[in-house]
């Protein structure tokens, strides 16, 4: 089979760092390629110099045979590259055909108007050929993550791409969600098309691709038939060492209830009811997971009941004490552990010295402060005694916390509040953007606090995590907690109905007459 | 790490901490240059004169001194709410508050000893720049209104309620019955700051008073504030990013309202040094002292950073000071008007000369293709 794209010996240097070093990298005709790799791999820097966004410090580009210079993205459009960005590049009070043909628009009256009538048929053409449906006139901030990024590929097609890299394409879609992208792209290739999917996830390789090529830190390990490779080897390939891919999670009888959430209302920024009359409970030595699709009022409910959020209505409880009137300060001293969703945003004061982010939330008692002064001393030793434990990776205490890799900040935020030895441990997207290493790692933290009988509240969108960790399952659906199960009973297909809206089987029977009134 | 690596680590970051600064200020000098020979003039005469008239001799030097003096205080005074995530341009109304303040104090607690009398002025002087200054923190606080429209209001507000106060309550012709003044009454010798020529003779006729000690002081202050209290540890993390201060159970609210306190608290205390250092009186004015504005140039200039709020603050010091002797050259004393501006501009627009930078050392590594050990970083995505 010829080689649509050969990248020869692509090396790319960044200040202080090697992206890609000597990589070599073959593309087939009609073949779907992962390339697989940790973040800061390099996986996006060479698919990045392949759509023309960076230049190679060296090496040669052969499409179709032939050698190229990609200068900039319009040279790699003119060669049939198309690129879909894992966060989308739409205009979202725009119609799906008015995206579509953005940069290529129809024209008539010799360029004096836009042919609106062609461009919507021209879409319905393309969508048509290739099995994608979407509604051309529907504009976009009205359509699910999962028809955006059709209409992404759609985009890509239209400007006759030949070959399309997807980065992280199921980094936001539901497990039913991905399950559709599979067939698409599958059908994209069987219709001649070369696909590069860009991903850190194994389950994706093994489910969607031909080849897969493993990059890490910077370099090419090797390219595999998929069909020859099992996941655990692949995973070893990717980290450069065997990684556990199972979490060793213990029986365990939890204790008695210490958390609850009573009939909690919560509303969002604009105003709307975000979290709706939820009420769940959680017991010493229990994670208790709260999986749903994001923006289902995963957010609203951690800030309410971390303090950050004001509640509308109902009760949060912890042993005994009503948590719901107290500031975050008060929380955090009646004994809640924090890990934010978003570590750059809440999670770390990035300006700051990696030793002060180590005390955050803690930083006025003793013996980090003293009389209104802060000890430094005392916090720099604190700094290296948990850089040390949690296996940190940092030249040292003194640099920023926004200079550490993903995974070196959640560790340090990990660290920081397992200190604490918290009662209740809110551990919500903890393992976003994180590599299979860190990910190993921020598992074995959760369920040592689990073991050491503390409650643990786990958000997470992602359905494997949910169910190798959790004991126990509450699915969120538009502010509503659906259902909560067993987790050891819980299947992944079970738990994606349910996150789509869709009632568990007994449930629904006994709630058909209450939702037939609402 | 050994001694040696530890002081090349500090003069490397020193550098990385100057270079901006020094950079805006020889373009600052250099397109000044410019415009002197467009003017027809000597640019090396010009400077010649301009450092004569700021360096040559001790009373020079003291005369630079006192035109720093108020600026490095509004300086801090900018730097301090800065810091915080506030843009507190209020420094103008917050001096006009500490100044007219001094001046009543001075005048009904004349007949106190000359040490308790000063205290009991700059203590009543911080209060009402902190209680000027207090009233936009806490409409931002509890209301949510943003800081720059109150406080460029309280800044007419301070000045027309000072214009009032000079003309009905605190002049010449009401509290002591001679004719009306377009002053308030001047402060009793008690009240007076020290100059140091009255001291030390070196200082010939330069105005510099012990107002620079107590703005030094500040510097201090500021310093173990942000750096050293657990105060100014939360006040510096709510300035770097509020959610995660806010995570970490620092108070939005209080930490807006502190900020804003202690900024017009540093700004009030400016005004009563200036009145008790030079002018002795308040003036009815159609437009604010400027002190205040001058100081968000100083704070941006000096970084920040109490030690770059000394050395920018002498700077512009240098700059007025020199100004005068220039001017005796024949060359228009404007140009340092353009001076300041360029090196502000240039300030301002850091973000332009890093990008330069970073394109440089991209292109330097390049080259000499170092290989560092750490290689997972944000900049490879």
């Amino acid at each position: 089979m010829p080689c649509v794209v050969e990248m020869n010996n692509i090396s790319k240097v960044f200040p202080g760092i090697i992206a890609n070093d000597k990589v070599n990298f073959q593309l087939k005709k009609g073949e779907i390629h992962v390339l697989l790799g940790e973040n800061g791999a390099g996986k996006t820097t060479l698919m990045n110099i392949l759509y023309g966004l960076y230049q190679p410090t060296s090496g040669e580009i052969y499409i179709g045979g032939k050698e190229v210079i990609i200068k900039d993205p319009n040279v790699a459009i003119q060669h049939g590259i198309g690129m879909v960005h894992q966060h989308f590049m739409l205009i979202k009070p725009f119609t799906v055909a008015e995206n579509i043909i953005l940069g290529n628009e129809p024209v008539m009256h010799n360029g004096m108007k836009l042919d609106m009538k062609k461009a919507i048929k021209n879409v319905e053409n393309i969508s048509n050929d290739f099995g994608l449906k979407v509604d051309p006139m529907a504009k976009i901030q009205d359509l699910s993550v999962g028809i955006q990024q059709r209409v992404e590929i759609l985009k890509a097609l239209y400007r006759g791409a030949d070959i399309l890299i997807l980065d992280e394409p199921t980094a936001v879609l539901t497990p039913q969600e991905i399950e559709e992208l599979g067939i698409i792209i599958r059908k994209l290739a069987d219709e001649g098309k070369s696909i590069i999917l860009i991903t850190h996830k194994l389950k994706e390789v093994m489910s969607m691709s031909d080849r897969v090529t493993v990059i890490r830190r910077g370099k090419i390990i090797d390219t595999i038939d998929t069909k020859a490779i099992k996941t655990d080897d692949l995973a070893e390939m990717m980290v450069g060492r065997k990684v556990k891919m199972e979490v060793d999670k213990q029986e365990k009888t939890p204790g008695e209830v210490i958390f609850s959430v009573e009939k909690l209302k919560v509303r969002d920024n604009r105003g709307l009811e975000a979290v709706k009359d939820v009420s769940f409970n959680v017991r010493a030595g229990e994670v208790l997971a709260v999986a749903g699709v994001d923006g289902n009022g995963q957010t609203e409910l951690v800030e309410a009941i971390t303090g950050l959020r004001d509640i509308e209505s109902g009760q949060v409880q912890l042993d005994g004490l009503d948590l719901s009137k107290l500031s975050t300060k008060e929380i955090i001293e009646s004994g809640v552990g924090h890990i934010p969703e978003d570590r750059h945003r809440r999670g770390l004061v990035l300006g700051n010295s990696l030793a002060e982010n180590m005390i955050l939330g803690y930083h006025y008692t003793e013996p980090f402060s003293k009389n209104g002064f802060m000890k430094y001393d005392k916090i720099h030793e604190h700094a290296q005694v948990l850089i040390k434990e949690y296996d940190v990776r940092t030249p040292d205490e003194n640099v920023k916390a926004g200079s550490l890799s993903g995974g070196n900040q959640q560790k340090a935020i990990i660290a920081r509040e397992m200190y604490k030895n918290p009662r209740l441990l809110i551990a919500a997207q903890p393992t976003r953007g994180l590599d299979v290493g860190a990910i190993e790692f921020v598992h074995k933290k959760i369920i040592e606090s689990r073991d050491n009988n503390q409650a643990v509240l786990l958000v997470s969108l992602e359905l494997d995590e949910v169910m190798s960790l959790a004991d126990r399952i509450a699915v969120i659906y538009d502010g509503r907690i659906v259902d909560t199960i067993d987790a050891k009973k819980a299947t992944e297909k079970q738990l994606g109905i349910l996150m789509a809206g869709g009632k568990h089987k007994e449930t629904r029977d006994m709630n058909s007459e209450v939702m037939g009134h609402e | 790490m050994n001694d040696g690596n530890k002081l090349k680590k500090i003069t490397k970051d020193l550098w990385l901490i100057l270079r901006f600064p020094l950079i805006s200020i020889a373009a600052g000098f250099f397109i000044g240059a410019v415009l002197i020979l467009i003017a027809g003039k000597n640019p090396l005469i010009a400077y010649i004169a301009l450092f004569q008239g700021s360096f040559g001799g001790v009373d020079k030097i003291g005369e630079t001194l006192f035109k720093m003096t108020p600026i490095l205080m509004t300086g801090l005074s900018f730097s301090i709410a800065f810091r915080t995530g506030l843009f507190n341009i209020g420094g103008e109304g917050q001096f006009l508050a500490g100044a007219i303040t001094a001046i009543i104090a001075g005048w009904y607690f004349q007949s106190l000893p000359h040490l308790l009398l000063v205290i009991i002025m700059f203590i009543l002087a911080i209060l009402a720049g902190a209680a000027w200054a207090s009233i936009a923190g806490v409409l931002k606080a509890k209301m949510g209104i943003h800081e720059v429209i109150t406080t460029i209001m309280l800044n007419y507000t301070a000045l027309y309620l000072v214009n009032y106060i000079v003309r009905a309550v605190m002049n010449p012709q009401i509290l002591l019955g001679t004719k009306a003044e377009a002053h308030t009454v001047s402060l009793p010798d008690a009240a007076r700051l020290t100059k140091l020529k009255d001291v030390f003779e070196i200082f010939g006729r330069s105005s510099v008073h012990t107002g620079i000690f107590i703005a030094v002081g500040c510097a201090v202050f500021m310093y173990i504030l942000l750096f050293r209290t657990t105060l100014g540890y939360e006040l510096r993390s709510g300035g770097l990013s509020p959610d995660a201060a806010e995570y970490g159970g620092v108070k939005k609210s209080r930490n807006i309202i502190m900020a804003m306190g202690i900024s017009g608290a540093v700004a009030g205390l400016a005004g009563a040094v200036n009145v008790m250092g030079i002018t002795y009186y308040v003036a009815q004015s159609s437009t604010t002292p400027g002190y205040g504005f001058d100081g968000i140039a100083v704070g941006l200039v000096g970084g920040l950073h109490p030690i770059g709020i000394i050395a920018s603050s002498f700077l512009f010091g240098i700059l007025s000071n020199g100004a005068r002797k220039m001017q005796l050259e024949g060359i228009p004393k404007e140009v340092i008007a353009i001076i300041q501006g360029v090196i502000i501009v240039f300030i301002a627009s850091q973000y332009i000369i890093k990008i330069i930078y970073k394109k440089r050392k991209e292109n330097e590594i390049k080259k000499e293709k170092i290989i560092p050990e750490k290689s997972k970083e944000e900049e490879v995505r």
